[in-house]
């Protein structure tokens, strides 16, 4: 056990350097308001990530109810794996099969957003290049070595890296200095950065879906205090006017 | 309904304890700002107890469920997200409130003489009130509670002899673990909770006892009128309860506008790396604990031998408790010191809070040195005090309190 806090420690600045280089995330704009970016997202989720990824603690007809979807639309093209509306969005992969198929058993997603931050899921999605070392034939800017396929390539196309070279005295390093489209796909670059907007938006929500409500209650909530602020501050002027 | 009272105080001393604890209780009426934060400890102290109550009805002590209970109170429980945020910034707010209560009692100098009992049973409550804190962020059973967890309970190991056998007592396992996780969940629901109640009681017997200090430190008791009625003082109730009560909505405005906008406030009161379940087979890039532990994480990191970082890190805390004897200084109120000690004050504050920047930053060497430096700074507040306290020249005390 001493060791292990050794190596605890040890590691610690090891691995920060190794995570901090190179790792400049994309912003994307969350707006849980928008409530036809989240059905588009959740359209999304449900045909490109719902056949590896669950989201295990989000029910379907939450999200029916929160997204203003009707329940009869959401059973017809959304409920592939479940036939009720009251399941929670599991896939049907068993974690054994999927850890001997893929390497890694795909993460739950019901609370990445609020683990990786949206701006590092929007900017994963969108930052996959070819990369013949690997066996998806990809790589990622973000995640390196992630064992995740480029699942929206249809929608995205092909992105190659283009490296800029330094010279460090003697030695040259390569970094990748940005990725340019070689295969289009479905979609022009405007257009998926608005799809993996949306379906990033839609991740937000499944983090969290309390926020549709939080905000609401919480300007109510201030208000009643400030309101009540002022009887009890008169009450105690009023009690504290024989005080000398 | 008098008749009411009088059949109960025949039978019980109801009116007796009304009147000594809040209608007769006399506290001197220049309390200023900083006397807010006792009533409002209580006012969190009552947050975490209700909302801890409901969080208890969902939430699974189980290895293989704590982090889906959780996740199920926040989405399918009725106001389950309220309840938890209630609960999880409570435990912030209980600190930031019980930092700015010591701080005002290292002010105003309420640790002396008579009240040194008063302030020992308010450090065996802060005290409590780590435990406490300690053993409930394992509960949600993320990577930063267990992680957390198997972080601190191996710095047990580090004393001679009992270490390894200590840190298996304490987990009940040979890593954190279910088992470990269920007997958490028992302290931090009955046994932690049970000792603080009785702590915060015979805290406020023994203020009630000698009477509160105040902004000048001078005892209002010296002053009586003929019928034994301090002078300066006033009834607590109702003088104190409302202007207290003014206080619990200040303090409300700014405790909710974070539980409903900012719950995770950057991720200082929730973590980021806690958002995914604990798994003892991948350790996270950067273990440090929630920010009110930091500034003692960052003097265990200060100090290149273990066994004597764990040492330092328990000394920091439990140095508190001779601060009734290590002041020589007749004078209580910092309002009548001399400058030598407002700015010994000033710098131990300054190196509070970068101790507890620096220990929630991964550890570089530059860090590392500055962390000593505030660490010697930390313990030389308190080491040199008998000679500082002596040395400063002090200004004359007052009679009275003064009041405008």
């Amino acid at each position: 056990m001493k060791k292990l806090i050794a190596i605890c420690f040890l590691l610690v600045p090891v691995i920060v350097s190794a995570t901090g280089a190179g790792e400049h995330l994309m912003h994307v704009k969350i707006d849980l308001k928008d409530k036809r970016s989240l059905q588009h997202g959740a359209k999304l989720f449900v045909n490109y990530c719902l056949s590896c990824h669950s989201a295990s603690y989000m029910r379907f007809n939450r999200v029916a109810k929160d997204l203003g979807i009707p329940r009869d639309v959401m059973k017809k093209n959304m409920l592939f794996v479940t036939d009720k509306l009251g399941n929670t969005m599991k896939v049907a992969m068993r974690k054994k099969d999927a850890k001997k198929w893929l390497g890694v058993a795909p993460p739950d997603l019901s609370v990445i957003t609020r683990s990786r931050g949206p701006d590092w899921v929007y900017s994963f999605l969108n930052s996959f290049y070819l990369d013949e070392k690997r066996p998806t034939g990809v790589n990622n800017l973000v995640f390196k070595d992630t064992a995740m396929p480029h699942v929206l390539w249809e929608l995205q196309g092909w992105q190659r890296p283009v490296y800029s070279e330094h010279h460090e005295g003697e030695e040259s390093r390569k970094t990748i200095n940005e990725l340019e489209l070689v295969y289009p796909g479905k979609m022009n670059e405007e257009d998926f950065q608005a799809a993996t907007r949306d379906l990033v938006n839609f991740l937000t929500y499944v983090g969290e879906p309390a926020k549709l409500v939080r905000y609401k209650t919480g300007v109510w909530v201030i208000l009643f205090l400030i309101v009540f602020l002022i009887p009890a501050y008169l009450l105690k002027k009023e009690y504290w006017k024989d005080v000398r | 309904m008098n008749r009411l009272l009088e059949w109960i105080d025949d039978r019980f001393p109801l009116t007796k304890l009304w009147n000594e604890h809040l209608a007769k209780y006399y506290a001197p009426k220049n309390f200023n700002f900083w006397y807010f934060f006792g009533s409002l400890a209580l006012v969190v102290l009552i947050n975490q107890f209700v909302t801890g109550i409901w969080l208890t009805m969902s939430y699974k002590p189980d290895a293989a469920k704590a982090f889906e209970s959780v996740e199920y109170i926040m989405r399918d429980t009725s106001w389950g997200w309220l309840i938890r945020y209630l609960h999880s910034t409570g435990a912030s707010a209980f600190f930031i409130v019980i930092y700015l209560h010591m701080f005002r009692g290292l002010m105003y100098g309420s640790y002396k003489q008579p009240r040194e009992l008063l302030w020992m049973t308010g450090m065996f409550i802060y005290l409590c009130l780590m435990a406490e804190a300690f053993l409930g962020y394992l509960l949600p059973w993320g990577q930063m509670s267990y992680w957390g967890a198997q972080v601190i309970i191996s710095l047990f190991g580090a004393i001679p002899y009992i270490g390894d056998t200590l840190t298996l007592w304490i987990r009940g396992d040979y890593v954190v673990s279910d088992v470990t996780l269920n007997r958490f969940f028992s302290f931090h629901v009955i046994a932690v909770p049970i000792a603080l109640l009785a702590l915060v009681m015979v805290h406020v017997i023994a203020l009630h006892e000698v009477g509160s200090n105040n902004p000048d430190g001078v005892e209002i008791k010296k002053h009586k009128d003929k019928n034994g009625i301090p002078l300066d003082g006033i009834p607590f109730h109702p003088y104190y309860t409302v202007k207290d009560i003014v206080g619990v909505i200040v303090f409300l405005i700014f405790f909710l506008a974070i539980v409903f906008f900012w719950p995770e406030m950057n991720g200082y009161f929730l973590e980021h790396n806690n958002f995914i379940p604990a798994n003892p087979s991948v350790t996270p890039e950067h273990i440090a604990p929630v920010w009110y532990f930091t500034p003692f994480y960052a003097i265990l990191r200060a100090i290149p031998d273990k066994l004597f970082g764990v040492i330092a890190m328990g000394a920091a805390v439990l140095i508190l408790f001779l601060l009734p004897w290590l002041d020589r200084n007749p004078v209580k109120s910092i309002r009548y010191r001399g400058t030598l000690y407002k700015w010994i004050l000033g710098i131990f504050i300054v190196s509070f809070l970068a101790l507890g920047w620096l220990g929630m930053q991964p550890p570089t060497p530059a860090y590392t040195m500055f962390s000593r430096i505030f660490t010697v700074i930390y313990f030389a507040f308190f080491l040199l005090m008998p000679i500082y306290s002596k040395l400063d020249k002090t200004k004359p005390v007052p009679d009275r309190v003064t009041y405008k």
